[in-house]
């Protein structure tokens, strides 16, 4: 186990909960399992690398694959889940049909080549530490995780939002009887959750490249980060998350080409004994 | 009137019914190919196997209340297993196929185990997230799954190189199959898994241990499942990660869906009306996946108890405001 990888593991494990972050927030409080949640990063990559490639700044990109794909999930929540609201099922297949036509929009406009997304010239090349030769861009997306894991923290323990949030994830009821348009509240979670897949898309992209399929990968990565952490728990979300990241990165180093039977392992382990995983509450 | 003819079927003219109706449609299905050309022969008879997957699909969630989204994968697990046993291992096209079902229904029987403990939408999850874990395995493990290659082998052999013959042997196939999960889903079992779909905590008071019966309901479902996928070996003759993909599960739940849920025979008109749809629309375009979401989403904002059960409703109700009139 060397160093290197190890920072693999991590730089990965913070990818994945950027991505997963916003996946779990949108199961636990709307009760939606959001199937599109890759197609939403797999379009924030794309979108990223447009504005990145054409503007020539990263923050441009960033900002951009964020808005839009937070407009995608705007789109998503009023226009088409507004339908079946209450029937968890019908939710989930219906935003799984929603993933497959974004991911076939995402192959009609950007067609099915490899792009990468490109790097600010600042975070280019790489450090050198404790006889360790590190791209600059990985630590880059390992300090985003963990900014974005402090900020969403203090958004759901420290505002006036995540307390909305919170008790809406205990009680939606509740929260509305006491005046609260709760719906406002699910609407921006929606939002907020689409945009940090966005966010993902672009990190994604410019360490794992992006491609049609990609967004399967993430999904099931996506999925894996949720059924060990427990619905809509960030602290799962995170433990998960560093969990895959790291046990995904060893798997292919030893087992190359069984990566991702390695994911398996510690899934099946918990559900053994944890069918909600480790966080998780039932409904 | 309405009375007389709305009263319910006495049981042994529900049984003439199905007396009569089971062998005209099987003698219309086997006339079939004798009248179609040769390549409608061939989607006819990628029909009979879809329909298969899809009752297959059914079984679990009309019956025992689970949806599943890993299906595609064990049906592609099996269609791996055969083309690799015949290509690679060498064996005979039919031990392949009795080693390919049965690998696909010990998969299911692992996954079934992993998956009973959650229902609803977690099983949803659960299930997608397996089904996917078996198509990165087919798509990374190069050495055995050829990866994004596939396998490709000629399984038609003798008589089968017919595409005549090979429809009547799927149609055998697939009309056993179909009868062996009327009988599943009907006999005393399949009432206690309606049982659990109604309501778990009844079942479970009652004594029955529920999480082993749907264990073995997957299990049976699973088996049927890779039954689909050996013949799907036979028929397409190659094998690729495409094969297990997630659209391959998502295709096989939307027949059972069109067909309507908890119908079982509805499957198989769901399968013909996707793999018509399916045949309809790459004429005109490459877009088949941007159509098969779409109809994913309209279907269930409109007609989420399927096309079938919907016509029939807007059917009833049409019957009903002309008998007012």
């Amino acid at each position: 186990m060397s160093l290197f990888q190890l920072l693999n593991g991590l730089t990965f494990a913070a990818l994945l909960f950027v991505v997963a972050s916003g996946f779990t927030l949108i199961f636990g409080l709307l009760r939606i399992v959001n199937l599109a949640h890759g197609a939403l990063y797999l379009f924030g990559g794309y979108v990223g690398y447009t504005v990145g490639t054409h503007t020539g700044s990263f923050a441009l990109a960033a900002v951009a694959a964020m808005a839009s794909v937070a407009l995608i999930g705007l789109i998503l929540d009023q226009g088409l889940l507004r339908f079946v609201r209450g029937f968890e099922l019908r939710q989930v297949l219906l935003t799984l049909g929603v993933a497959f036509m974004l991911n076939d929009l995402a192959l009609v406009i950007w067609g099915g080549d490899t792009f990468t997304v490109p790097v600010p010239s600042f975070l280019q090349g790489a450090i050198v530490q404790f006889g360790v030769f590190y791209p600059k861009f990985r630590l880059f997306v390992l300090l985003v995780g963990v900014l974005v894991f402090v900020g969403l923290w203090l958004l759901l323990n420290r505002t006036r939002l995540g307390a909305l949030i919170r008790a809406g994830v205990d009680d939606a009821e509740m929260v509305e009887a006491s005046g609260i348009n709760i719906r406002r509240v699910f609407l921006l979670t929606f939002m907020l959750g689409s945009a940090l897949s966005g966010l993902g898309g672009l990190l994604g992209g410019a360490f794992l490249t992006l491609y049609p399929s990609a967004d399967s990968e993430i999904l099931v990565f996506s999925l894996a980060v949720v059924i060990i952490g427990g619905r809509g728990s960030l602290e799962g979300a995170a433990i998960g998350s560093l969990f895959i990241g790291l046990f995904n990165t060893f798997g292919q180093v030893w087992f190359p080409e069984l990566a991702y039977f390695v994911i398996f392992g510690p899934m099946a382990l918990l559900l053994a004994f944890r069918p909600l995983g480790l966080f998780g509450r039932a409904a | 009137m309405s009375a007389a003819t709305k009263a319910p079927a006495a049981p042994g003219r529900a049984d003439l019914k199905v007396v009569i109706l089971v062998p005209a449609a099987l003698l219309a299905l086997a006339v079939l190919p004798f009248v179609l050309p040769t390549y409608q022969v061939s989607v006819a008879t990628q029909i009979l196997i879809f329909a298969v997957l899809a009752m297959s699909i059914d079984v679990l969630a009309g019956y025992a209340g689970r949806t599943s989204l890993c299906h595609g994968a064990i049906f592609g697990v099996s269609t791996y297993v055969v083309l690799y046993g015949s290509t690679v291992a060498g064996l005979p096209v039919l031990a392949s196929m009795v080693v390919g079902v049965l690998a696909a229904t010990v998969l299911a029987a692992v996954f079934g185990v992993l998956a009973v403990r959650t229902s609803g939408v977690y099983f949803l999850l659960l299930t997608l997230a397996l089904g996917l874990i078996v198509w990165g395995v087919c798509l990374r493990w190069t050495a055995v799954t050829g990866g994004e290659n596939g396998l490709r082998g000629q399984l038609q052999v003798g008589a089968f190189a017919q595409p005549r013959a090979l429809y009547l042997a799927v149609l055998a196939g697939a009309a056993v199959m179909s009868f062996g999960m009327w009988r599943f889903v009907h006999s005393p079992f399949g009432l206690t898994l309606r049982g659990i779909k109604d309501s778990e905590s009844r079942m479970r008071s009652l004594g029955y241990n529920v999480p082993l019966h749907l264990v073995i309901a997957f299990t049976v479902s699973g088996f049927f499942a890779g039954m689909a996928g050996a013949m799907y070996a036979v028929f397409n003759n190659f094998v690729s990660p495409s094969t297990v993909q997630l659209s391959q599960s998502v295709a096989g739940l939307l027949m059972a869906i069109v067909g309507g849920i908890g119908t079982l025979f509805g499957s198989v008109v769901g399968a013909f009306l996707i793999i018509a749809l399916e045949q309809a629309v790459s004429l005109y375009t490459e877009r088949w996946l941007m159509v098969l979401g779409a109809m994913f989403v309209l279907i269930m904002i409109f007609a989420p108890e399927g096309v079938v059960g919907k016509a029939r409703a807007l059917l009833a109700r049409s019957a009903q405001r002309r008998g007012r009139q």
